[in-house]
């Protein structure tokens, strides 16, 4: 809880707190009065309305918020996260609803050629037709058709470079001519560079087989024997 | 100009100038840490969690009498939605239900599926939206030549003032590196060395680098994988489907969960053979009107329902504040700031330009500091009345070489630059945001509470963790219990029926409250946060 007042200089100048402007805006197809620059979720929620489906983590991570929008007098529909996107006058807004892309399954420990794999679990990946719709309609700036082609030509290793920014709101789904849809083809990719195209980490695998043979196990005899004093003395010492 | 001067409102560039003149100067400082006394006194003057006034005693239940903050303890003591008499028709039977979809819920029920049990995971929102994909900071994991799992556990310890459970916690350290493992086979991409071997970072409050990382989407990537597979395990999976209350034989065990549509609103009975609870935290009850990190769904509902089923809290009194939530601008107030740019060096600034804490000292330490700073008249104010202290994020390109910022934190890049900050060029305002609950249900190694049947993963367990929990054993931690509860669960549903299901425990917790003359006014769990403005 912020205190009160202790300095009054160092104050941050912000005229839309002191004054705050309200804008029109329109949600979901109705008008509405809302103060400018709050967050789109946050003009749902000022005029009332209580979000189920739409709202996650609020903070720009999960995907939940994915949200179509124009700006006034603008003929291009953008996408965005709507809990990290301030509104503004004459802004439409729509958040997507969920759309019922074909996610494949598969055991990720049992594929032998995972690259070959890939176009039997999604053989619509090679269908791209190059129009670019996805990368356009990515809220995180990814080169997605980038990424369905470097994972369909086996770079594997590109594309979970390229979609760590991947929140999986699914904007580049619905947009597809070919059905693809990107965040589940780079997923799999990415699982598949993880799991089958990275080095085995030498030092990890050594720490197991230390737990597991007992190395730690005189010297946790010793700590958990310790009184309540003698263990804070062992914190204590600790950089 | 003049108008501004005289009623001491500057534009944030003005103030910022300061932080940026006295860079040079601060580099070549080193700020001891705190002794133990002088933590002890800090954290008793400036810590949240000693707000005498924000605090009130339970008034019936397992933990009467025990302090909590208020928000908490008018849930406990609320009323269930769901009427004795409600038809107990199970429209599902399983051997395990979990309740939750965040990074624990996803761990229990893919290793209670991999034993062979019949699992149905149930969350309130989508699977997956929880803390635990905006956890990005790192997974504690002792896997380094000169780090054990014994100085991780000394480090835990230190970091929660001697508090934890010491059984849990040789466990969660103990199975540290076999977690990285599995996560590492179902394909999370860690952060490597040139040499092929994990990276490892340094976190907040401890004496080695031990954060396993994947840039600073740790928590994204995990759970992003976890769903993913899983969806591939076919477990059944219900959305937007929040457990509301318990169901138990009537002798003390857990026979089920009652769950309640968001969708339809009608509620849906679950007969399982063992439910577990992970339902994350309680960032949104706002508690002492703070703003949260937390997920939309962190209103502590499994608490709510455990406590009426029997179950004992633990360490309920102590919440951690992230010591780097944002107050500015408006659209992030209380958004976290990863903990990673004060790993790597970032000052924190007051509004002297001065330093005034070790920034790698524990969560408690560093928030309780930044808050005496603010309450002392050494903040930075905002014309909406918040006030905080600078994170000098530049000077990790000043240190390190231009574009740092921009290569480890790109997710902090991406959530300032929509807004229209540079966090590479310009610091940023930050004061302690509700972050984490401390404690929770007490449970044993298996994560099973006193209630026989009933599991408890992640946030919503307590006693691991002690007063304080230490930066990345979060991610740890669910990891961990989530894989004890699934195994355990699914090992005790192969050997037992289904018994059967009645609200008898609800009776008598309505007996109980009656019986202390109280009449809540709340309905409980909260399930979501009511944001909607109200005419």
């Amino acid at each position: 809880m912020p205190p009160k007042d202790v300095n009054t200089n160092n104050v941050i100048d912000q005229e839309e707190v002191l004054r705050p402007k309200m804008v029109t805006v329109e949600m979901a197809g109705k008008t509405y009065q809302v103060p400018e620059g709050i967050t789109m979720i946050k003009a749902l929620w000022y005029t009332g309305q209580e979000v189920i489906r739409g709202a996650g983590c609020l903070g720009g991570f999960c995907g939940a918020c994915a949200t179509y929008y124009r700006t006034k007098d603008d003929p291009k529909v953008r996408t965005c996260l709507a809990c990290q996107t301030a509104v503004e006058d004459g802004m439409s807004f729509s958040m997507m609803a969920p759309f019922p892309a074909r996610k494949a399954i598969y055991q990720m420990a049992e594929l032998t050629d995972p690259k070959q794999d890939l176009f039997n679990l999604y053989p619509e990946a090679p269908l791209c037709r190059n129009c670019n719709a996805c990368t356009e309609a990515c809220p995180q700036n990814i080169d997605v058709r980038e990424g369905v082609w470097r994972a369909v030509f086996g770079d594997f290793k590109a594309v979970s470079e390229m979609f760590m920014d991947c929140v999986m709101c699914g904007l580049c789904v619905p947009v597809c001519i070919a059905d693809i849809a990107p965040n589940l083809v780079a997923l799999y990719a990415s699982r598949a560079q993880g799991a089958h195209f990275t080095e085995k980490p030498e030092r990890l695998y050594h720490r197991i087989n230390e737990i597991a043979s007992g190395r730690y196990d005189a010297e946790w005899d010793r700590i958990l024997k310790m009184s309540e004093q003698e263990l804070k003395d062992a914190c204590s010492e600790l950089k | 100009m003049t108008l501004r001067l005289l009623t001491g409102r500057m534009d944030i560039h003005e103030l910022q100038k300061l932080v940026h003149k006295t860079r040079d100067p601060r580099r070549t400082q080193t700020l001891p840490k705190y002794s133990p006394a002088e933590r002890d006194t800090l954290i008793k003057k400036h810590h949240p969690d000693y707000r005498e006034n924000a605090y009130r005693p339970i008034k019936f239940g397992m933990n009467a009498g025990d302090l909590t903050v208020r928000e908490l303890a008018a849930l406990l003591e609320g009323e269930s939605p769901v009427p004795e008499n409600l038809d107990l028709s199970p429209a599902h039977t399983v051997d395990v239900l979990v309740v939750g979809g965040g990074g624990a819920g996803c761990a229990a029920a893919l290793h209670a599926y991999a034993r062979g049990a019949k699992v149905m995971l149930a969350t309130k929102l989508r699977l997956g939206d929880s803390n635990t994909v905006m956890a990005q900071g790192g997974m504690q994991v002792a896997i380094s030549r000169e780090d054990s799992p014994i100085q991780h556990f000394l480090d835990t310890l230190k970091g929660g003032h001697m508090k934890n459970d010491h059984e849990l916690l040789k466990m969660m350290v103990d199975e540290g590196p076999s977690i990285a493992k599995w996560l590492l086979e179902l394909g999370v991409l860690f952060d490597r060395d040139a040499d092929g071997n994990l990276h490892v970072k340094k976190g907040g409050g401890s004496s080695m680098p031990r954060l396993l990382t994947c840039s600073d989407y740790t928590g994204l990537e995990i759970m992003r994988v976890l769903k993913d597979e899983v969806l591939n395990q076919k477990i059944q999976l219900l959305e937007f489907s929040a457990a509301v209350e318990l169901l138990s034989d009537g002798a003390g065990t857990c026979t089920g969960a009652v769950l309640r549509d968001l969708d339809n609103k009608r509620s849906l009975v679950v007969a399982a053979k063992a439910v577990i609870l992970t339902t994350g935290g309680i960032g949104r009850l706002h508690i002492q009107g703070f703003p949260t990190s937390n997920h939309y769904g962190a209103t502590g509902d499994g608490l709510v329902m455990a406590y009426r089923m029997g179950a004992k809290l633990l360490q309920i009194d102590t919440f951690q504040y992230h010591p780097t939530g944002a107050v500015y601008p408006e659209q992030l107030i209380g958004a976290l700031v990863t903990e990673g740019i004060r790993s790597e060096g970032g000052h924190l600034v007051n509004a002297k330009g001065e330093r005034f804490v070790n920034e790698l000292d524990t969560r408690d330490v560093v928030s309780a500091s930044i808050i005496r700073e603010c309450e002392e008249g050494r903040g930075i104010r905002t014309m909406s009345g918040r006030v905080g202290v600078w994170l000098d994020t530049p000077l990790l390109d000043a240190e390190q070489g231009p574009g740092t910022v921009e290569k480890h934190f790109p997710a902090m890049v991406r959530q300032y630059k929509r807004f229209g900050i540079d966090i590479a060029n310009d610091p940023v305002l930050i004061y302690p945001t509700l972050h984490y609950q401390n404690g929770g249900v007490q449970i044993d190694a298996n994560s099973e509470t006193g209630i026989r049947n009933l599991f408890v993963a992640g946030e919503t367990s307590g006693g691991l963790h002690g007063r304080n929990r230490l930066m990345g054993n979060s991610l740890l931690d669910l990891m961990v219990f989530g894989r004890r509860a699934g195994t355990t669960a699914a090992a005790r549903a192969a050997s037992m029926p289904q018994g059967p299901m009645t609200l008898e425990h609800l009776r008598q917790f309505r007996a109980e409250a009656r019986k202390h003359g109280v009449s809540p006014d709340v309905s409980s769990p909260m399930l979501l946060p009511a944001y909607a403005k109200q005419d």
